[in-house]
């Protein structure tokens, strides 16, 4: 038996409990049913004992004595008495004296309804106080941020806000000044808590101290409402309820799922809401016409659309995005495009992404397994920027659990503090350097870091204990290099895992349902056929597909009459948006489908309005393979509908039935034809146990069905006390009841040489060269992408792109004081502020992308080669 | 000039070398800025934070828990009159009160040339000189109204410029030795001891296991 398997007993009132060595008290008598009021205690922070509000009785050499229950473990034989009257006494004195100072503005409070000091002063307080002294005064809410407002008077320094800013988001930007009566939370001066994760701070804080500034003043918690579902911000798929008022979303609370979020969440992903309602939102279906944008009907347009769909060729319609959507959309398009149209230019990734081949065919990991690997290997773009929650997970898996990384990288990211070795190399030359890692010979100018130290790293280590994450980290370079670096890592570590560091919301969905050329759903590829989709499906693509930016290549030649563009805005998203421009006014019928209006919609020549989330119901697919549900909260906007609607009724316009009514039917399909999800039931998705999502093939997911933890009330407030409302599941589209019934899939990864499935790497292999720079363009989280920018308080956080250069490079551009400078390629001219990064290589600038600005995306080309830039000083 | 100076510079790494942990070394960094400009400048603590691997949050953070670490300017003179017990029962109080008379100014306060501040303290440990007080951290005591104002007059004319230094120098001794126990000395150190509590623990633990097995 191993230690933490070894089981303690002791007594709690006089009741005997189990627990484990090194729980604390508190959690243990958590467990047995006595809940020990608490403040500074949350179960996903270090403990440190400073309220004093869980004090208990507890037997010693010296008879009972009060101990704070979440700062002593549990010992074998363990006495313990919550409810004496010596208890009680302590914690009603604990609660007069946080209430001495405490102003009690619970009425203009956001807190008030939701607040853990209210309720544990009810439950466990006095209920008069003694106090008649003046209490203590600051001025009234500070802005610490754009984001949070402070209001030092309520804090009753419980430590949790900056125990997760220095612990959890390793950001100590706020911490406690002053002592004693003085003791406050503060920022420092000119330095604003302007972290990506400071929303997690007013979500735990158990008090009206902190609060954010989208949900200021906007509900009561009775009045609201609340379902759970998954953030598809991005590809983690963290799990959270929205709580709406009044048929508008006023917040979005993390969930503590164990094998996902642990109950944060990035502030992109919670404050994301306002889009929503954003005055952006497309409310019908419209035609471009020469006078501009012509409200019409759904009919009409679709007719339209049709007409144009039966005059063209299958080559020649293509459909870009849907990256968003969920996985019932995306199946349903998949459906239409390649099983009714039968085109198999279909993709879901914006150029931005891997080949497919790569995250459909290795063995992949979940993020427990990579927190857990003996080694991980990252080969992604900075994390915090692309994926900020697997960032904290990796983060807190190195600090505490002594996670190994082994980091190749362009330049310093925020997990470079982590790593145990981080290699850098020259923009184009990932596989050389990866080839390097396994002993062959590679230019010492072309990467830099202990690659010997890499080496012994990788071979200390079993290589089926390796994970590594693969990404895009440079948009400016073909994405043919950092692929075949991840592939040759993946094969060689033979036994290794793969985690996806993809990006968008659910492509990882869309890869495994087939939104990408080459595949069908289920991870399986074209040409393999498939005995079952043959069985459903009208036809088959007879050619294999192009991906996005061969779509707009071959539109320049006029070989594309209709595109579909499923919320993809091209002309920012596109890393070549001249490209992109070019390509759409090519193209006789592009269909827009869209929540948001953005710089692509004017070039559509119809635009049909898509619900948006919250307002539908259906499943999303993370990073991992994670199925988990999105809840409906919203009535859908104006005439929006959802996207499998729209595919179907389309359909219907054109003379064929998709066969879906409902989400059921289609979720129905998907099991019968993907062996991947075979198995994965409606009901065992939405069962209580499975909320947190479960992992395709289901083999893979054993572990993971009820790790979902309910956390104590008092640890997210803002989620217990408001009540699960609207349709009750069972009526709802997607979620089943009752216990999961899982089947076992059959599916397994045709896993060959991955590198096989490649294409060659026979362009030049350029290096550093004299007065050109080549060029770095990176994602980051707020970019001036239509998402952020319609979220009205995310958008004031979008600084314009910067560079950096390395500091021979700076010196070489002759800039001092001032990084003002004008990069020139591709036969555009962009001007920026440059800083210095000793972590890139001489000859590298790494521009941040500038998504809707469009300015950035002028600076290249997708051609084959490295992106190179000249640069003067302003 | 509130970042260190060059001279200031080398000495912060003197400093920053003796601490196993980086962080250690803020506390006594804070106190080598207030050498330099008198009290701890934002730019200071910024640096600092630099050097030991945190942010300037926390630096303010550990900064303000400390009267000895001034967050905002002071005067060439720090005066620390004592209320706690000894001194209150010896006039403490009142000797206070003739502070601000004699100096224009109240607790707290800075005079406008710059040269004095006045604070109250909690007992200096000088009691048996009480009433006392401190300048610059140097005790004085026991003292009445006329011998404060003497003192004053003193400090102003520049008579114990020897005796009481500009606020913010804590010894005018410097270190001019190397490190006495090298770094690795004292990581080793660590290890072994960690590693020896470790098997003890385990020892125990083993022995409790078998005790319980009985
Ligand atoms: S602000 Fe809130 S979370 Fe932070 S210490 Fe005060 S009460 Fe605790
Ligand atoms: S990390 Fe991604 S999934 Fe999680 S909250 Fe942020 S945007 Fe949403
Ligand atoms: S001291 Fe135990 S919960 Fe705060
Ligand atoms: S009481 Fe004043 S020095 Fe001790």
């Amino acid at each position: 038996m191993t230690d933490s398997e070894k089981k303690l007993k002791l007594t709690v009132n006089g009741k005997e409990v189990e627990s484990a060595p090194g729980e604390m008290l508190i959690a243990a008598a958590e467990k047995a049913g006595v809940l020990i009021p608490r403040f500074c205690y949350h179960p996903r922070l270090e403990p440190v004992g400073v309220c004093r509000m869980c004090l208990v009785e507890v037997k010693g050499p010296r008879g009972f004595t009060l101990q704070p229950a979440c700062y002593i473990a549990v010992a074998d034989g363990m006495e313990v008495v919550t409810d004496s009257d010596k208890a009680k006494k302590a914690q009603d004195g604990v609660l007069e004296f946080l209430l001495a100072n405490h102003p009690l503005d619970c009425p203009v409070c956001d807190k008030g309804g939701e607040c853990p000091l209210q309720d544990q002063t009810l439950t466990f307080g006095p209920s008069e106080s003694r106090f008649v002294e003046e209490k203590r005064h600051f001025e009234k809410p500070i802005a610490i941020s754009k984001l949070v407002y402070l209001d030092r008077e309520r804090c009753i320094q419980c430590d949790r806000c900056t125990r997760f800013a220095a612990d959890i988001a390793g950001e100590a930007l706020i911490d406690f000044e002053g002592r004693g009566g003085e003791l406050h939370i503060a920022t420092f001066p000119d330095k604003p808590f302007a972290s990506y994760f400071s929303g997690n701070t007013a979500q735990i804080c158990p008090v009206g101290a902190l609060t954010t500034t989208p949900y200021r003043f906007k509900a009561r918690p009775w009045d609201l409402e609340q379902v759970e579902s998954t953030c598809v911000s991005c590809a983690v798929g963290c799990q959270m309820v929205v709580q709406s008022s009044e048929n508008e979303i006023v917040r979005y609370l993390g969930i503590d799922s164990e094998a996902v979020n642990q109950s944060w969440l990035c502030d992109k992903g919670r404050f994301g809401f306002e889009s929503v309602s954003s005055a952006e939102r497309i409310p019908s279906p419209y035609f471009n016409e020469a006078s501009g944008m012509v409200e019409t009907g759904w009919s009409q347009a679709l007719d339209k659309i049709a007409k144009a769909l039966k005059s063209a060729e299958p080559e020649s319609v293509a459909v870009i995005g849907g990256s968003h959507m969920a996985n019932e959309d995306i199946y349903t398009w998949v459906k239409l495009a390649k099983g009714v149209i039968g085109t198999d230019s279909v993709d879901a990734q914006l150029d931005d992404g891997l080949d497919p081949k790569i995250v459909a065919l290795s063995d992949r990991a979940t993020i427990q397994e990579a927190t857990q690997a003996k080694l991980l290997i990252l080969m992604a773009g900075d994390l915090r920027e692309e994926l900020p929650i697997l960032f904290l997970r990796i983060r807190s898996a190195a600090k505490k659990a002594g996670l190994k990384i082994l980091e190749i990288s362009l330049s310093e990211t925020s997990l470079s503090e982590e790593a145990e070795v981080s290699l850098r190399y020259f923009p184009g030359h990932a596989e050389e350097l990866v080839n390097g890692l396994f002993g062959a010979e590679i230019d010492p100018q072309l990467f830099a870091g202990d690659l010997q130290a890499a080496r012994a790293l990788v071979s200390s280590v079993d290589p089926a204990s390796v994970v590594v994450v693969g990404g895009r980290e440079n948009l400016a370079d073909s994405s043919l290099d950092p692929e075949r670096a991840i592939a040759k890592l993946l094969d060689t570590l033979v036994g290794s895992k793969f985690l996806s560091g993809l990006r968008r919301g659910n492509v990882n969905g869309a890869i495994d349902l087939g939104m990408v050329p080459g595949f069908v759903p289920g991870r399986s590829q074209l040409q393999a056929g498939n005995e079952a989709l043959r069985a459903k499906w009208k036809t088959l693509p007879r050619k294999a597909g192009r991906n996005s930016k061969e779509i707009l290549e071959s539109a320049l030649k006029g070989e594309i009459k209709v595109l579909f563009l499923l919320g993809a805005d091209l002309i920012s998203d596109f890393s070549d948006s001249a490209l992109a421009e070019k390509a759409l006014s090519n193209i006789p019928m592009v269909v827009g489908i869209d929540t948001l209006t953005n710089r692509t919609t004017s070039h559509c020549s119809v635009v049909l309005p898509a619900t948006a989330f919250a307002e539908r119901h259906g499943s999303t697919t993370n990073i991992e393979g994670r199925v988990s549900t999105l809840g409906k909260k919203l009535v859908g906007f104006s005439l929006s509908r959802p996207e499998w609607m729209i595919a179907v009724e389309l359909a219907a316009y054109m003379g064929e039935d998709l066969g879906f009514e409902n989400l059921h039917d289609i979720w129905g399909e998907i099991q019968e034809v993907s062996q991947l999800h075979r198995g994965l039931s409606i009901a065992a998705l939405g069962a209580p146990g499975a909320k947190e999502g479960i992992v395709v093939p289901l083999s893979a997911s054993k572990v993971q069905i009820s790790t979902r933890r309910v956390l104590d009330p008092i640890a997210t407030p803002g989620i217990t006390s408001v009540g699960v409302s609207g349709p009750p599941s069972s009526s709802a589209a997607l979620p089943g009841e009752g216990d999961p019934v899982l089947s076992e899939s059959t599916y397994s990864p045709q896993r060959s040489k991955l590198l096989e499935l490649l294409a060659q790497n026979d362009r030049a292999k350029a290096g550093p060269e004299a007065d050109n720079f080549a060029l770095v363009v990176s994602k980051r989280l707020y970019d001036h992408g239509v998402e952020v920018m319609s979220a009205k308080h995310l958008s004031e956080l979008v600084a314009p792109s910067k560079g950096r250069v390395s500091p021979k490079g700076w010196g070489q551009i002759g800039l001092n004081g001032s990084g003002l400078t004008r990069l020139q390629g591709n036969g555009a001219s962009v001007e920026l502020e440059l800083v210095v990064d000793p972590s890139l290589l001489d000859g590298v600038v790494k521009v941040e992308f500038d998504g809707a600005l469009g300015e950035v995306s002028k600076l290249f080309g997708v051609d084959n080669s490295t992106s190179r830039v000249k640069m003067e000083k302003v | 000039m509130s970042r260190f100076t060059k001279e200031m510079e080398t000495r912060a790494y003197e400093l920053l070398a003796l601490y196993p942990e980086k962080r250690s070394a803020t506390i006594p960094l804070c106190h080598l800025a207030q050498e330099q400009n008198g009290y701890l400048t934002e730019e200071s603590m910024v640096q600092i934070a630099d050097l030991v691997g945190t942010t300037p949050a926390e630096v303010l953070g550990a900064a303000s828990f400390y009267d000895m670490l001034h967050t905002e300017p002071v005067g060439k003179y720090v005066v620390g009159v004592c209320t706690n017990i000894a001194c209150l029962l010896q006039g403490g109080e009142e000797l206070l009160g003739h502070a601000e008379e004699k100096l224009g100014i109240a607790t707290g306060a800075t005079t406008d040339d710059g040269m004095f501040t006045l604070e109250d303290m909690e007992c200096i440990a000088h009691c048996d000189h009480a009433p006392a007080l401190q300048v610059n951290y140097r005790f004085f005591g026991p003292l009445t109204n006329d011998g404060f104002d003497t003192l004053v007059d003193d400090l102003s004319a520049g008579k114990l410029e020897s005796e009481v230094p500009p606020h913010g120098t804590l010894s005018r001794v410097q270190r001019k030795h190397p490190i006495a126990v090298p770094l690795e000395e004292i990581v080793r150190h660590r290890r072994d001891s960690d590693a020896k509590e470790g098997e003890r623990l385990a020892a125990k633990a083993a022995a409790e296991a078998k005790e319980g097995s009985n």
